[in-house]
């Protein structure tokens, strides 16, 4: 849809996804309502002022308050049809967008940490279960059902191409659902202010064509690669020691869960809950100083050697 | 000893032939001298000035700290200040702007004014008042000591759990929020109490309640409000403080606690407070707008119903602060029709505006202009505002820029606008002098123009998803242009800001003498001297109508005014209590001497918050039991202020 409105990543006058598209007319017409009320006050006071504008200083006074009272009659009767209009208009709306027009497919639950976004697919089969981080896939054209726990804080979860935010609260649980029409990356970003790094707290969902995202499904379930070169080999070992007990590895013995699960952390196109592209450069970049990047993260700056640094880099870039 | 008779039905005089009244008012009221005595001073007039130059202190710090993010934010990835630094800013931004601009800079025109537009001596109760206002100024003081020991609140004025715990913020940043903000509640709760008794007991003879300036009703009807909300905010800061210091478990979810409980109590207090901080410079336009059209206010009556309305359906409305917490749909439909319908109300104020506007003749000073800008302001941040009242709309609205760009249309264009306006009408009756008319309309189109490239952005930056409170922001997600427009508008609204500043202390030097009425304007207070004397009338005038000084101009009316003709009240420190409704004269009131107790009491309170603060339960303590202490000095019952009193001779 070719949209009169700038298509930048996090716009939302003009949704893609189910939820989003039910949203966007109300929220038009609302602006257009406003610009217009907005419009007729400001020109009335303007052309009321230079119509009756006094040539002289202060004089003397007229009065008669009748005529005038009308004014207000007329204004506040026209501002409450056009309210009570609204309020019927963003009722039925808001029952539209309470759940989806068929069944979701499936759930993906979603857990909100300083300041990343923790994402857990289950199915029937436990061996098929995994968690990613950060980039959450979905298939394209079905309903999506999102269990919204939060380890910490309270944060918000948004993707304003495809809905609305549902805020992730400590001590319960948050439902909301997504769906998307179009294959394609969608940005999302933490929308309740959570702390020092609240604005690096940005996620993408993937929506892929279904055959593609059961492979990516298939993909994602399965255990890391066993490293095969003696670097990967010795950045496997300093990453036991070093980075284990916050980072999973699945096939591995690392199996921390304070911080993302880093199994196929090379299929994502992102690092740091979207701070800085996914490469060889950006990942020694992170892992050499993460507080520059991202001040106040809970990965702390870890004092290795040149050598080990290019060895953990090397383990990950395996990671596919 | 001779014995006063309060019950004595006072003199009907005419200071014409009654010379000798002036020069006894004099020294009965005069102030104590120098430094001392500026301390002491419980004349509202001197409080109410000294509210609003404070509150403007207030504005320029906070204007500052704007500034600096600003620039964080004029482009991407910038890293002029750090994310905690950042944090600490627009926290500190939204307290000093809402809780030490917005209603103190108001209180303080009320202050001023409350008293000369009822046609009192006073306030009701004048230590009372001091006190207010060294509270306020304290709870300031403390508030900002944190910035000075580097530990700020950084969670933002609606300072949401867990983060405001313990475990997520272990400095004494929220401490020294939550103590402050409890302190301040005692500023404002007295303040408030103050201004319902003066509202009702301390008008004019005849001054019934529907003849009563357009700003009385609306700091009363916020000082009702006021004793309603406050207790909510200062409960739910004491239930942090006890959370942070004593380990309860009022938010804490893992121990069985409520995030949310936090987020209502704050809501329904800090929802009412927007129009409490709205109200009353609605008010002063409603007053003042009439002196430039040369015709009183249209639908007088339905402006003052409206205003009340307001204020009551402002307390079932919290709710839209929360619309994406997961709440369910029947409690949302509910706030969302609620929050749909406040809209009426208020916009009876505005349609009578424009129609006071349209059928009057506008004289166009600078003041016009602020209002004028003020009335179109009004309704952009009240039509930013319905969009957020649809539930559906608000999901995607929340929590952007555009509620940024809502907030502000609503704060600087309501409140700024209004009172850069009043104090262009009311400087020259609080000093004698005038401001620069031709400076001061230039000044208008800076601040206007600055303004709006600043703030009209901000609704584009939301709509192109840009979340509040993030001390940056990506390339290449649009929000670049945007951004660095309203960093430029902002340093010219800054620019504006410091010209007005220029023109109101080239103002108090100005030669240009302003008389007692320079506006030809039609309620009480401008029928005394500029200044006013410490008495403020020397006869207590009495009113028959709701324009006293247009009386004579205004058909069907007649002219009973009589500026030089009322009661005499000058056998000691006195003012005149009327009836609540029909303001018939009820008792002759002996006001209170000036006196050290508020300071002291204000002293003894710091100290016991600061106690508190670091922990030195001593000090807490002992600051507990000095203000206890001076609060009985404060209040002994003292011979000369009963209503029948044994005179010493």
């Amino acid at each position: 849809m070719l949209a009169p409105w700038p298509a930048t990543p996090m716009a939302y006058l003009f949704g893609d996804g189910d939820m989003a598209r039910s949203i966007s007319p109300l929220l038009q017409g609302l602006l257009a309502i406003a610009i217009l009320v907005a419009a007729i006050v400001s020109a009335l006071v303007i052309v009321g002022a230079w119509r009756q504008r006094s040539a002289l200083a202060l004089a003397d006074t007229p009065i008669d308050d009748r005529p005038a009272i009308a004014w207000i009659g007329i204004g506040v009767g026209v501002s409450t049809a056009v309210l009570v209009g609204l309020i019927v208009w963003s009722t039925v709306t808001m029952a539209t967008i309470s759940r989806p027009s068929q069944t979701a497919a499936f759930t993906i639950a979603i857990t909100a940490h300083r300041w990343w976004w923790e994402a857990t697919y289950r199915s029937g089969d436990t061996d098929q279960n995994f968690s990613t981080a950060n980039e959450i896939h979905i298939p394209v054209g079905a309903p999506v059902r999102f269990t919204l726990a939060s380890a910490d804080l309270i944060h918000s979860f948004w993707v304003p191409a495809l809905g609305g935010k549902t805020d992730v609260i400590p001590g319960q649980t948050n439902v909301t659902w997504l769906k998307a029409d179009h294959a394609g990356s969608y940005r999302g970003q933490c929308s309740e202010y959570c702390g020092a790094q609240h604005a690096h707290m940005a996620f993408t969902i993937v929506a892929d064509p279904p055959a593609a995202f059961e492979s990516w499904r298939a993909a994602q379930a399965k255990p890391a690669a066993i490293a095969q070169d003696k670097g990967a080999l010795d950045g496997e070992a300093v990453f036991q020691q070093r980075c284990s007990k916050c980072h999973a590895i699945r096939g591995s013995r690392a199996d921390g869960d304070r911080g993302p699960d880093l199994t196929h952390i090379m299929s994502r196109a992102r690092l740091a809950a979207g701070a800085i592209p996914n490469n060889a450069g950006w990942l020694s970049a992170w892992i050499a100083d993460p507080q520059h990047i991202k001040p106040g993260s809970l990965m702390p700056k870890l004092p290795l050697s040149g050598r080990e640094l290019a060895d953990v880099r090397d383990y990950l870039l395996t990671l596919k | 000893m001779t014995t006063t008779d309060y019950d004595r039905a006072p003199r009907l005089v005419d200071l014409g032939s009654h010379g000798s009244l002036v020069g006894n008012l004099e020294d009965i009221w005069a102030p104590k001298p120098g430094l001392y005595g500026w301390i002491v001073s419980v004349d509202h007039k001197s409080i109410g000035i000294r509210y609003i130059v404070t509150a403007f202190i207030f504005l320029l710090v906070g204007g500052l700290e704007a500034m600096v993010m600003r620039f964080q934010l004029a482009r991407p990835n910038e890293r002029l200040v750090t994310p905690e630094q950042y944090n600490e800013l627009f926290s500190l931004h939204g307290i000093t702007m809402i809780f030490l601009y917005a209603l103190p800079v108001l209180s303080g025109f009320s202050n001023y004014l409350f008293p000369l537009v009822l046609g009192a001596r006073d306030m009701a109760f004048p230590r009372l008042n001091a006190f207010s206002y060294w509270v306020y100024l304290a709870s300031g003081i403390f508030l900002y000591a944190s910035l000075l020991v580097g530990a700020a609140p950084n969670d933002g004025w609606f300072n949401y759990v867990p983060y405001a715990l313990r475990a997520y913020n272990p400095g004494p940043n929220m401490d020294f929020y939550a103590l402050g903000m409890i302190f301040l509640g005692i500023s404002t709760t007295v303040g408030s109490v103050n201004f319902v008794v003066t509202f009702l007991r301390m008008r004019a003879p005849g001054m019934t309640i529907d003849r009563v300036p357009i700003l009385t009703w609306g700091t009363t009807t916020i000082s009702v409000g006021n004793l309603l909300a406050v207790p909510s905010v200062s409960l739910a800061f004491f239930l942090l403080w006890m959370d942070r210091q004593f380990g309860t478990h009022f938010f804490r979810a893992e121990t069985g606690g409520q995030p949310l409980l936090w987020q209502h109590l704050f809501w329904m207090f800090a929802h009412p407070w927007v129009y409490v901080v709205v109200l009353p410079a609605m008010g002063l336009v409603s007053d003042a707008l009439p002196f430039y059209c040369r015709r009183p206010l249209v639908g007088y009556t339905a402006v003052v119903v409206g205003t009340i309305t307001t204020m009551v359906l402002g307390f079932g409305v919290w709710l839209h602060h929360m619309f994406a917490t997961g709440i369910p749909f029947m409690a949302l439909a509910f706030f969302s029709g609620a929050s749909f319908i406040i809209t009426i109300p208020s916009s009876i104020a505005v349609f009578s505006w424009v129609a006071t506007i349209w059928t009057g003749r506008p004289v166009i000073t600078t003041a016009f202009l602020y209002f004028a800008g003020f009335i179109s302001m009004f309704v952009i941040g009240g039509v930013s505002g319905v969009a957020t009242a649809a539930v559906a709309a608000d999901l995607q609205l929340t929590d952007t820029y555009f509620v940024v760009a809502h907030l502000h249309y609503v704060l600087i264009g309501i409140n700024l606008f209004a009172v850069l306006g009043a104090l262009y009408v009311w400087f020259p009756k609080m000093t004698g002098r005038m401001l620069d008319e031709s400076l001061g309309k230039l000044t208008f189109w800076i601040v206007f123009i600055g303004f709006n490239v600043a703030f009209f952005p901000m609704h584009i930056t939301g709509l192109l998803g840009m979340p509040r409170r993030i001390y940056t922001y990506p390339d290449g997600v649009g929000w670049n242009a945007v951004n660095m427009i309203s960093t430029i508008g902002s340093v010219i609204l800054a620019t504006g800001i410091l010209l007005y500043v220029i023109v109101v202390l080239k103002g108090l030097k100005s030669t240009e003498r302003a008389g007692d009425n320079p506006w030809d304007a039609s309620s009480l207070e401008w029928a005394t001297l500029s200044p006013p004397p410490h008495y403020n009338f020397a006869v207590i005038p009495y009113v028959t109508s709701r324009h006293p000084l247009w009386e004579s101009r205004l058909p069907g009316q007649g002219a009973m005014f009589r500026r030089d003709e009322g009661l005499a009240l000058a056998d000691g420190k006195e003012a005149l209590a009327t009836t609540a409704i029909e303001a018939i004269p009820d008792a002759i009131l002996k006001m209170p001497e000036d006196t050290a107790a508020p300071f002291i009491v204000t002293l003894a309170m710091s100290i016991g918050f600061t106690g508190a603060l670091m922990h030195l339960w001593w000090l807490a303590g002992a600051g507990a039991l000095a203000s206890a202490l001076g609060i009985l000095v404060w209040l002994w019952p003292e011979a000369e202020l009963a209503q029948r009193a044994e005179e010493p001779r």
